[in-house]
């Protein structure tokens, strides 16, 4: 835990998460992005990348690497497809018939939008957590087993080890060590988000995917779900979609802004929010619109 | 009258007509009276007559009730008996027949509900399974008369379980489609997120979300089942005599009363009352344990 602290101290001037209490507006400038180090090699490569609900495209040819063992925030108005491009990502588009995905998303030297991809396989190198907490209507404890044995033929002791460090990493054992083997539905919404989290990291996916991790959460829920994103960067990639722009200035190394399904710019993120280059991202993030 | 016509306060907001507004108050006081009123009727009048036939069933049936009906068989008028073979009919019949239908009906509305939205076939099944739903049971007990008692060349128990797993099938197909349609779709995402085949998905965590409503749904089938008389008739038949084989006629509950209400006995009539009693207060109890079920399932 010590390491952890040193960590975030070593953030830069923002120091782990600043303001207290997220939510609210920018009023112009002032955003305190972290200006961390620079951006490492990347862990997928998304190369011109159209994508279609149907007739409509949504996406258009988007180019973005997401960097190594770092967060990337995806921001923009509302229906811009910031949440589409991290549904591709896992193909959990796929569940859907007329929605297509056309270009390159390398992934460790594969392209995962081929045929011939695993999508099973995928999902464990590629984990969601999803706006709503979704716990699964069972145990604490089988809630984490779940995604393990899908993947896994772990030994009992090996198991038990698995879900107290997924629930460990999640900040969660300690609230629910004493009672894992009752319904995971009694568990707050904050709890129950972080189950869903430690039940992704129990897989040990590669790349973790948030998507608006923390809307439906109250503020202290919220700041520990940031302050887990910050910790669990160490050993994952990941990239959230957030409406909150103070968030993304909090959570991520880089930003990338989209707007009408264009990505419209990406930096690092001190870079994005001090120091826009265009013009939309400029009036995005002071507040001007979406 | 048009709004420009309308008196107008200095400050620009239009003037009531408080005697216009009274009057349109009195107005709407007397219909909801009228309605209230009818509502009230309606609602009496069902009733009274619900409570004067459980009242009577109740009154007759505990007259007839003692242990020899459960503990006797049927015998023929003017000797006493009672009603073991029939009881013991209708609880392997409606068992087996739930047995039967249940796990076709739950897949079926799994594949309704999982594996096909909006297909023309889906759209056919669908139709199918209410029509089904609401069939004349005799008509169900004729088509399995054409189908397994004809060919085999006599009545039997497993006749009359077929022609109650089919009354069942399309119960638990419309139950088990709407529990499974009230998941929201991002539970389904999160099983699929984590890399779990669809059936993984299905079978351990859609069935288990839906569980309490699917099994309030076989509830609810087992209590139809257990009064069914028509699609009896022409299958199972009835058996005077204690009987457990499948393969010959099998005695049931709603077929004794059945025969023994219309004869002209009147230890028979006494007995048809005691069934009655029987099967109603089993229905009872299945209806309040399905309805506890669900509302605890929520």
């Amino acid at each position: 835990m010590s390491g952890t602290m040193a960590h975030e101290q070593a953030v830069g001037p923002a120091g782990g998460i600043p303001g207290g209490v997220p939510g609210g507006i920018p009023a112009g400038g002032g955003l305190q992005a972290r200006s961390g180090a620079a951006l490492r090699e990347a862990r997928i490569s998304v190369r011109n990348l159209d994508f279609y609900y149907g007739d409509h495209k949504a996406l258009k040819s988007i180019n973005l690497d997401l960097p190594d063992r770092q967060v990337t925030g995806l921001i923009g108005p509302s229906g811009c497809g910031k949440s589409t491009l991290l549904r591709i990502l896992n193909r959990m588009y796929s569940l859907y018939p007329g929605q297509r995905a056309v270009g390159e998303v390398m992934l460790e030297g594969r392209n995962i939008l081929d045929d011939g991809m695993d999508l099973n396989a995928l999902r464990a190198r590629v984990g969601m957590v999803f706006q709503k907490p979704t716990p699964f209507p069972m145990t604490i404890h089988e809630n984490i087993a779940f995604g393990i044995r899908l993947h896994e033929k772990l030994s009992r002791t090996d198991m038990e080890q698995r879900i107290e460090w997924a629930l460990s990493r999640a900040a969660l054992w300690g609230e629910v060590k004493d009672r894992l083997h009752t319904s995971a539905l009694g568990l707050s919404g904050g709890q129950q988000q972080r189950l869903c989290i430690a039940r992704t990291i129990a897989v040990r996916p590669e790349v973790i995917l948030l998507d608006e991790p923390t809307s439906a959460l109250d503020p202290i829920s919220t700041l520990k779900i940031e302050q887990l994103i910050d910790e669990l960067k160490q050993d994952f990639t990941l990239a959230i979609v957030t409406h909150n722009m103070q968030q993304a200035a909090r959570c991520a190394d880089q930003v990338a802004f989209f707007y009408l399904g264009e990505l419209v710019e990406v930096a690092p993120a001190a870079q994005l929010f001090t120091k826009p280059q265009k013009k939309q991202t400029q009036e995005y993030i002071t507040g001007r619109f979406g | 009258m048009s709004a420009s016509t309308l008196p107008v306060h200095s400050g620009g907001r239009p003037l009531k007509d408080l005697k216009v507004a009274a009057a349109l108050g009195a107005r709407r006081k007397r219909s909801d009276g009228i309605v209230r009123a009818l509502c009230f009727a309606a609602t009496a009048l069902g009733l009274i007559f619900l409570v004067s036939i459980l009242f009577t069933l109740a009154w007759r049936g505990f007259e007839a009730m003692s242990l020899s009906v459960f503990t006797e068989v049927t015998r023929p008028p003017g000797s006493g008996g009672g009603l073991l073979n029939a009881i013991i009919g209708s609880l392997i019949q409606t068992a087996i027949g739930t047995a039967i239908g249940t796990p076709i009906g739950m897949l079926v509305g799994t594949y309704l509900a999982e594996y096909d939205r909006g297909s023309a076939l889906g759209g056919a099944v669908r139709f199918v399974s209410d029509v089904l739903l609401s069939a004349p049971s005799i008509l169900i007990g004729l088509f399995v008369y054409q189908i397994l008692v004809v060919p085999f060349g006599g009545f039997s128990g497993w006749a009359g379980c077929v022609a109650l797993a089919i009354i069942v099938i399309p119960i638990v197909v419309r139950t088990t489609e709407d529990m499974l349609r009230l998941i929201p779709n991002t539970l389904r995402e999160a099983v699929i997120g984590l890399g779990a085949p669809k059936w993984k998905m299905i079978t351990l965590v859609c069935w288990r979300a839906a569980a309490s409503g699917i099994l309030t749904g076989i509830l609810l089938a087992v209590a139809r089942i257990a009064g069914e008389t028509a699609p009896l008739l022409f299958t199972s038949l009835g058996n005077l005599n204690w009987s457990l084989s499948l393969n010959q006629p099998m005695s049931s509950l709603p077929v004794t009363i059945y025969n023994y209400a219309g004869s002209a006995f009147a230890d028979w009539i006494a007995l048809a009352w005691a069934g009655a009693l029987i099967i109603t207060l089993g229905v009872l109890g299945l209806n309040i344990g399905a309805r506890s079920l669900l509302r605890s399932g929520k």
